[in-house]
């Protein structure tokens, strides 16, 4: 490994931070960072901000609608990056603790996006002193930048010219620089560790945390940032990702090649909470509850969000060519038991201290078939099971090397598995339908199941190669890219490319669960599995049958999950894993024990109490504010929150064939039409607009609960109603009301 | 060999003695909730010891920091400068040995130190050495040794 000393590296300028602290979870403080101008400020955060916005996600949008215009594209030097945390955020007890919300306007959407990341950088960035990071112009030159949160200073330094980008190198390299004077560096401490205790150079080498990008986010939209940790009993770090809506893009727009936090003295203090004994108690019962149960019910502990494979592949749900089928005999090929035999087991992989749900697991010594690493045996984080699905089934790819091989370069080139995934499924089905072929392709095979065709498309992104540039822009682009040059039917790229808002929708098949489409695609964002899971409630259980329901379902669930973005939470520890009573209550899909254990944590971190109605109405301030956002910067509107018809109906008839049963019953019993004697055309078109209408039915439905106009912008009575009632807010809803925007 | 407190429920009149002589050393606070081993009272004037046996080591897999560790002797030690009171080892815990005390900083445990032994006015408590062995070992500490054995 590249050695490379800070003294080495070209300072470019430095300032000194104010001594702060955090007090019950708050900083209220943030930091505001131009790496154009390489100034350094520190902002007061108000109790108003605090009370409308309260933390994470809600401090992130607030600053950076404070920082852009409505005219501000993602490109431009005022748009930011803001990663913030939340005054649940780096507590040690809770498991789940440790996130990082970062948003932007994204390249792909041009609007907000919003990305929960595990690592330490977040918690390490809070301890320093702030509730949030702002990076803010453009550099001239290559940028590293380092915040010490013991020392309290930031430093920008010239990124020297031959430091390796991609990240498995460049994260590695930057924590034994930046880890204090006196670390190991060549990682050695592993044989000591195991025999003696963590030697002081690991914990050194512990206290820093680097956020990256990679080679691939240089030439792609969908370019995702790496958050590190170091792992002791690894000797060497990991990496999660902030993966959705190309934020590495900005990152790398910014020409920052970094940002390195280190921190040193992490203890159970150090989010100061109000009643330290509360945050214990209430942390070690679900510790406990994790401990005796997951082996029971998810196996997070062994699988990770792998454990979903089989599940899904048996409820007809798992992705499988570009989500054209649910399911395939191969499935079992990359079950769970599959991946608990190359994961490696035992470990604490948590992605903060005290999760216990540890489900960020990984391959260990995996030897790369392909690429510029080729032979090399590294580590893989992951499979998670957005990447299995995404890269394994949906690109009917069943061998768990090829998905292992894709998962670790997306990760290492800073791409998004998830838009990667579903970008290639889109590929692969048009090299199926001859709209794409070898001459097209720069002459590589994108059959369905060639893994080692797909991987060289993303190493020739990585290279900044023609069609691997031309893949990175994703299926909105090239939905129309290949209408416009091949001559591709415009409906039938329009189906299949799956996105919404420009962002390629995650892995679950939406189509039979009208709820699930609505999870999807009545989002702020753009399609993703952050905000509503419903496909079991509705489809599987059928618990919601009516549009209000339904309606009530994307009302709660997007604003419940919400609120762990506003405090620095992840949301598996709320689900994956339930208390053996959960069944008995009215409600178990809220598990309603471990929203109360929340409720009882953010008091006992923040000394304020928490009413369920006021959990509700934290979310919805702020998710109202980002949808306010998005209409500010001119959309926002019904009609880009329409799904591709992929994922809400056969598009084809050997689509509608696999499912003939399930679409003729449907088509008899809902629709009031005899299937019999209709051709497959005639049945697919009949199908087709009567799902058409429901979502549209259940756009109405879901738009008026939430307070909205029909046209999809929040009314400012509803604004003022909530508390989301700050003047700039209700003058773009005005506006809006108005015909102005 | 490994080190440990052995404890023997038959001598145990519950007397207490042991609480109090662990918590005050420790503690300085003469209060069981605060003691390395504990005493539980059983039916029919009976009582069950508790303390670490230092063998089963799920609480070292579990450490997030590697704050615990086993010694040379076999006792399995918790470094408070590395530990950020996650208190997953005391989740871990098969036998509860593995001690927290609401809003201390860190959990803590049986060191095998022999002070309430000395104490014990039954003799219930002794230190004593028992055979060490792959098997008793974290698995990363197993397979470490397995390998060293191998090269």
């Amino acid at each position: 490994m590249m050695s490379l000393e800070r003294k080495d590296l070209k300072l470019l300028a430095e300032a000194r931070l104010e001594k702060g602290g955090v007090r019950k979870g708050y900083n209220m403080r943030t930091l505001h960072l131009d790496v154009g101008t390489r100034s350094v400020t520190e902002k007061k955060v108000s109790e108003e901000m605090k009370r409308k916005f309260v933390g994470g996600k809600g401090f992130g949008l607030k600053l950076l609608w404070d920082a852009t215009r409505p005219e501000t594209k993602w490109d431009s030097p005022e748009n930011e990056i803001v990663i913030a945390m939340g005054p649940i955020c780096g507590n040690t007890n809770y498991p789940g603790s440790g996130k990082s919300l970062v948003v932007a306007l994204s390249p792909m959407t041009g609007i907000p996006i919003d990305s929960n990341v595990g690592g330490y950088f977040g918690p390490y960035l809070k301890f320093s002193g702030f509730d949030a990071l702002e990076l803010q112009g453009k550099a001239d030159r290559e940028t590293i930048v380092f915040i010490d949160g013991n020392e309290g200073i930031v430093q920008f330094y010239e990124s020297p010219a031959d430091i390796p980008a991609d990240t498995h190198l460049l994260a590695e390299i930057l924590t034994h620089t930046f880890a204090k004077d006196g670390a190991s560096k060549d990682g050695a401490s592993k044989e000591g560790a195991s025999k003696d205790g963590a030697s002081k150079d690991a914990k050194d080498l512990q206290s820093v945390a680097v956020v990256s990008a990679g080679r691939g986010a240089d030439h792609s939209p969908m370019g995702l940032l790496n958050f590190s940790l170091y792992d002791k009993r690894r000797a060497g770090i990991r990496v999660k990702q902030a993966g959705r809506g190309g934020i590495g893009k900005v990152l790398r727009d910014k020409r920052i090649r970094a940002v390195v936090c280190r921190f040193k003295g992490v203890n159970s203090d150090s989010n100061d909470a109000a009643d330290p004994a509360a945050v214990q108690r209430i942390g070690l019962k679900l510790h406990r509850e994790i401990v005796q149960n997951d082996d029971k019910q998810c196996k997070m502990r062994k699988q990770g969000t792998a454990h979903l494979m089989e599940v899904m592949n048996d409820y007809d749900l798992l992705p499988t060519k570009n989500h054209k089928y649910g399911q395939d005999p191969k499935g079992p090929e990359i079950a769970s038991w599959v991946w608990e035999k190359l994961l490696s087991q035992d470990l604490p992989d948590g992605c903060w201290y005290g999760c216990t749900m540890a489900c960020a697991h990984a391959v260990d010594k995996f030897e790369l078939e392909t690429g510029p690493y080729k032979g090399q045996k590294v580590c893989v984080d992951g499979p998670e099971y957005e990447t299995a699905a995404g890269v394994g089934s949906n690109l009917y790819v069943y061998d768990p090397h090829g998905i292992l091989e894709m998962n670790f370069y997306c990760d290492t080139y800073g791409i998004d598995t998830i838009s990667f995934g579903t970008t290639m499924s889109f590929l692969m089905e048009c090299w199926e339908h001859g709209v794409l072929d070898a001459d097209r392709t720069d002459g590589i095979d994108l059959a369905w199941g060639n893994w080692k065709g797909a991987i060289q498309v993303l190493h020739d992104l990585a290279d900044g190669k023609r069609f691997g540039v031309l893949m990175g822009k994703g299926v909105k682009f090239l939905a129309k890219h290949f209408s416009r040059e091949y001559g591709a039917d415009p409906q039938f790229m329009k189906d299949i490319a799956l996105h919404g808002k420009g962002l390629e929708q995650s892995e679950y098949i939406s189509k039979e669960s009208l709820a699930q489409q609505g999870g999807y695609y009545l989002t702020n964002k753009g399609p993703q599995h952050d905000e509503a899971w419903l496909i079991f409630m509705d489809m599987v259980n059928n618990r919601i049958p009516s549009f209000e329901q339904k309606a009530e379902a994307l009302h709660y669930f997007p604003m419940f999950r919400t609120w762990f973005g506003l405090q620095g939470l992840c949301k598996l520890p709320w689900n994956d894993v339930e208390p053996a009573d959960n069944a008995r209550h009215a409600e178990p899909n809220k598990v309603p024990e471990h929203v109360a254990n929340y409720r009882e944590l953010y008091t006992a971190i923040t000394g304020e109490d928490l009413s369920p109605e006021e959990m509700i109405l934290q979310s919805e301030r702020v998710y109202n504010f980002q949808r306010t956002f998005n209409v500010r910067q001119g959309h926002g509107h019904r009609d880009e929150d329409w799904p591709p018809y992929r994922a809400m109906g056969p598009v084809l008839e050997d689509e509608y064939e696999a499912r003939a049963e399930r679409y003729d019953k449907q088509m008899k019993e809902k629709i009031g039409i005899d299937p019999a004697g209709k051709s497959l055309k005639e049945k697919v078109a009949i199908t087709r607009d009567y799902r058409m209408k429901q979502y549209s039915s259940l756009i109405d439905a879901v738009f008026k609960r939430r307070g909205w106009t029909p046209d999809g912008c929040p009314r400012p009575e509803h604004l003022r109603e909530i508390g989301m009632d700050l003047p700039e807010v209700l003058a773009v809803a005005e506006a809006r009301m108005a015909g102005k925007i | 060999m490994i080190k440990y407190l052995r404890t023997m429920d038959e001598k145990c009149v519950g007397c207490m003695t042991c609480t109090a002589v662990c918590s005050r050393l420790y503690f300085k606070d003469e209060n069981p909730a605060k003691s390395d081993i504990q005493v539980f009272e059983l039916a029919l004037g009976k009582f069950h010891l508790v303390a670490c046996d230092q063998e089963c080591r799920k609480c070292v897999s579990e450490c997030p920091t590697q704050a615990i560790t086993v010694a040379k002797t076999g006792v399995v030690m918790l470094d408070k400068s590395l530990c950020v009171g996650c208190l997953a080892c005391v989740a871990v815990c098969p036998t509860g040995a593995m001690r927290w005390y609401p809003g201390l900083k860190h959990p803590f445990k049986c060191i095998a130190c022999g002070a309430c032994a000395k104490r014990c006015p039954k003799d219930a408590l002794e230190i004593a050495e028992k055979e060490d062995s792959p098997a008793s070992r974290a698995w990363s500490d197993a397979i470490a040794l397995v390998r060293k054995e191998g090269q």
